[in-house]
């Protein structure tokens, strides 16, 4: 049975065990690329102790889907594997996990980086981040709208910048 | 047409509701948000026209305003994403 592409999970991953499923029985990967994003302890308004993570049930999974299926076109890779987690986070613990598997190096680092760069701007979830002042909605930065443009994908998420 | 509409997020907090089934005579993404913020209160705030308010179509993100609805479709407005 072919394993799930995508998992919107509260609970942790592993990273080994994710590694070994994306790879496993299959002889002609030669290199696995995979990005941990984790909770940052400081954020733009300070201290962060935790952080709450929502989501878009459905949209989630079917946009995260459909960014795989574009990386399975731009790049020779075999397989791909994005874990995000939703709900309360708390400082240090892991976020997202992006695995991609191909043949050489290349092709998995470069797929491994545009599965991220679409992420940040096209799936939707939200942060918001607990401080010692409160809790308050994380501001998308424009550079992540910048970091999708180099693959030749328009988009604005982030609110232009003032001033 | 029956539509329904669900918000996210900060817009989901400010309007405090999620999710609303609402009958409209609107025919676009455009014309829906701006009905929405004819209603004054928070919704006009929420979903002014220079706020970043992003929006997905039958699940799937939208940037173009003039695109149509139909029977029974999901709209969805949040604020941008900050996932990853």
């Amino acid at each position: 049975m072919a394993l799930p592409r995508v998992s919107i999970q509260t609970q942790d991953f592993d990273l080994s065990q994710e590694v070994l499923a994306l790879r496993s029985g299959d002889g002609r990967v030669g290199a696995v690329c995979s990005f941990v994003g984790t909770v940052r302890d400081h954020g733009g308004q300070g201290a962060v102790h935790s952080m709450e993570l929502e989501h878009y049930p459905g949209m989630t999974e079917r946009a995260i889907e459909a960014m795989i299926d574009e990386a399975q076109r731009r790049f020779d890779i075999f397989a791909a594997r994005v874990v995000h987690r939703v709900g309360v986070l708390q400082a240090q613990e892991q976020i997202v996990l992006v695995a991609v598997s191909s043949a050489h190096r290349h092709e998995a680092y470069q797929a491994c980086e545009f599965l991220m760069d679409y992420l940040k701007t096209q799936a939707p979830f939200w942060k918001k981040e607990t401080t010692p002042a409160g809790a308050q909605w994380v501001d998308a930065r424009s550079s992540d709208d910048v970091a999708l443009a180099r693959w030749g994908i328009r988009t604005q998420n982030a609110a232009p910048d003032v001033g | 047409m029956r539509v329904t509409v669900r918000y996210f997020a900060s817009v989901r907090e400010a309007l405090g509701l999620g999710t609303e089934d609402l009958q409209t005579g609107q025919s676009t993404l455009a014309g829906l948000r701006a009905e929405l913020c004819a209603r004054g209160g928070e919704y006009a705030d929420s979903l002014a026209p220079e706020r970043p308010v992003r929006m997905a179509l039958n699940q799937v993100m939208c940037l173009d305003e003039a695109t149509p609805l139909h029977e029974g479709c999901e709209v969805a407005f949040f604020p941008p994403v900050t996932g990853g």
